[in-house]
């Protein structure tokens, strides 16, 4: 029962971060029907900026609060210069036009950062919690709090706000949107800060426990993706329990079967419920227009 | 159509074809140019393949660089551990490739544009997991030895002798492909690119037409896979892994969709690009992602048909 505890445990605190990420890949796709591939470099940004102006000088809290614009600011220049000139694209070239941004932000990481792993300290210290049987790290429940509060401000936002509503319009029908005064542009520009942030707040947070390096942001965006595709894509919710069945998947395979292989079980479950429900969990199904 | 005009249209890109390749060597000022040549013959072996999968009939896939990895990893293993020779080696990597395409493609071609996209990574992954772990096999990370390929007691090694078997090998692929094209499964493929459902109207076994052309697509990158692994005499899993994937569908997309010169070209950038960044070794990922975007943005049908589409307006 200890050991079942230990793997739930440690297969939320992945699934949360997982979450974020696909969270992240949900707003983007939703207001633009991009499938953005540099989300986990979002998560790679947030945690490696922190790191380095820590290592400045610069105290933790404020490091993290720079980090986080610094990303937003990137996430903004990413569907400016990149996003944006190439309306009209196909579903392909905008994915391959992320994926070249990816590799773009590792590079730049590497060059302006390094290639080492690196780690934050623990909010509240690294003394394991007992529940149980099982050791939960405090920082673990920092990650969990921290992604049950980003969902919630951000179902707020999107449900109580009138912002919320342009994005809501504009995800739902682009050009209705447009047609009742809403900016699509700035809709698109603004999902994209507000991924970037996520993204950047998920690195923040779980750096701590599984460190960091300027690498980390190819597996995160697969995983996220992979997440989001699980819970059924331009689903939040569906996002969210995409992301926790996934941790939740990862985890309880590394324990019970092979931690060698956690990463190919956890793409096998994917691939057959693609298979057997290819929508995904939650996303609802989709009648073909000829 | 009579006979010289068919020979005209059908024949001369290919004989032009096998000028280039036969004329280069004569502009090589040494050796390196024969490695480099050859390196870009053997992925554009692996983009044409691909590219009648994703141009064609306009299935993406995002994991194609497993089956480079299987044909690569079956020239190391069946002479090292199965005693089977090299030559043998690559037929039976393409045979393996081939089975796995057709056991896999089905479930997972019947899935559309993001799914699509998804699951076919998630299969490169797969293989490129299997590879690190398999280390009994493999060697794991760290890769695996690739003993040279000897026909009769010839071995194989010089980057000129490559260059000739991939450019002939690269000109009969081409003329395959050609003639897949303009087959009436070619016909159908385009079909299916165009609308699955009109395809299917018009009596197309679409769920046939795709399997087929992905175990083709399979086949392509799976031999290409042996040749690079033979030709550089050591193999890790980083062939299959996830950025390999990526070059390939990139060198599809950036020599032009469909269009059979265009895997060549798009090899050839980005086997040339890296080689000739090495002075700016540091920046060469994020040269290379500035130059993925910048073709996507402001030449997205890729440059061979961006530069038909220029030449037939300067003639009018």
């Amino acid at each position: 029962m200890a050991e079942f505890l230990q793997f739930f445990f440690s297969g939320l605190t992945v699934g949360a971060v997982y979450a974020l990420v696909a969270l992240g890949f949900t707003l983007i796709y939703n207001a633009s029907d991009v499938i953005n591939f540099a989300q986990g470099e979002f998560v790679m940004l947030g945690g490696m900026t922190t790191v380095f102006l820590g290592l400045a000088g610069v105290p933790v809290p404020l490091a993290a609060v720079i980090a986080i614009i610094v990303t937003i600011a990137i996430g903004l220049a990413l569907h400016r210069f990149a996003i944006e000139p190439a309306r009209g694209a196909s579903a392909v070239a905008l994915i391959m036009i992320t994926i070249g941004a990816s590799i773009f932000l590792r590079g730049a990481a590497q060059v302006v950062f390094d290639k080492r792993f690196h780690s934050l300290p623990h909010w509240f210290g690294a003394d394991p919690i007992r529940v149980g049987g099982a050791a939960i790290l405090p920082q673990s429940l920092v990650v969990l709090a921290g992604a049950a509060i980003i969902v919630v401000l951000l179902w707020v936002f999107i449900d109580r706000t009138l912002l919320g509503k342009a994005v809501i319009a504009t995800a739902a029908n682009r050009l209705a949107a447009r047609l009742v005064g809403i900016n699509t542009r700035k809709i698109v520009g603004l999902s994209f800060a507000v991924s970037a942030a996520i993204g950047a707040i998920a690195g923040i947070f779980v750096t701590p426990i599984t460190l960091t390096s300027s690498e980390v942001g190819t597996m995160l965006a697969l995983k996220g993706f992979a997440a989001a595709m699980l819970g059924g894509i331009g689903s939040a919710l569906g996002a969210v329990v995409g992301g926790l069945v996934l941790g939740m998947l990862e985890a309880f395979s590394a324990g019970y079967l092979s931690s060698q292989y956690k990463d190919a079980i956890a793409f096998l479950v994917i691939l057959a419920v693609l298979f057997a429900m290819p929508q995904g969990l939650l996303g609802k199904g989709k009648v073909e227009r000829v | 159509m009579n006979v010289p005009t068919l020979i005209r249209h059908r024949l001369a890109p290919f004989a032009a074809l096998a000028m280039i390749i036969l004329l280069l060597p004569f502009f090589f000022p040494s050796a390196y140019y024969y490695r480099v040549a050859a390196l870009v013959l053997i992925f554009a072996l692996a983009a044409l393949g691909l590219n009648l999968l994703m141009g064609f009939a306009g299935q993406v896939s995002l994991g194609h660089a497993g089956f480079f990895g299987i044909g690569g990893y079956a020239t190391a293993i069946g002479p090292t551990y199965l005693g089977l020779p090299s030559w043998l080696s690559i037929i039976a990597g393409a045979a393996v490739s081939s089975l796995i395409a057709f056991l896999v493609g089905r479930p997972i071609l019947r899935l559309k544009g993001h799914y699509l996209a998804v699951s076919t990574l998630g299969f490169g992954l797969l293989v490129a997991i299997v590879l690190n772990n398999e280390a009994r096999w493999t060697g794991g990370p760290d890769g695996m030895s690739v003993p040279r390929l000897a026909l009769f007691d010839w071995s194989i090694r010089g980057s000129d002798t490559w260059y000739w078997i991939a450019g002939g090998t690269f000109l009969l692929g081409a003329i395959l492909a050609r003639n897949l094209v303009d087959s009436p499964t070619g016909r159908a493929l385009r079909a299916i690119h165009d609308s699955e459902v009109a395809a299917r109207v018009l009596g197309v076994d679409v769920a046939r037409k795709k399997l087929t052309i992905f175990i083709i697509s399979a086949i392509y990158a799976s031999v290409a896979g042996s040749y690079l692994a033979l030709f550089n005499g050591h193999i890790t899993p980083d062939i299959a892994g996830f950025l390999r994937s990526i070059e390939l569908a990139t060198m599809v997309v950036l020599g032009g969709m469909g269009s059979i010169i265009g895997s060549l070209v798009g090899a050839a950038v980005l086997v040339v690009l890296p080689q000739t960044l090495t002075a700016l070794h540091d920046y060469e990922h994020m040269v290379l992602g500035l130059i993925l975007m910048g073709f996507m943005i402001f030449l997205r049908q890729g440059i061979v048909p961006g530069l038909i589409r220029a030449f037939a307006r300067m003639r009018t």
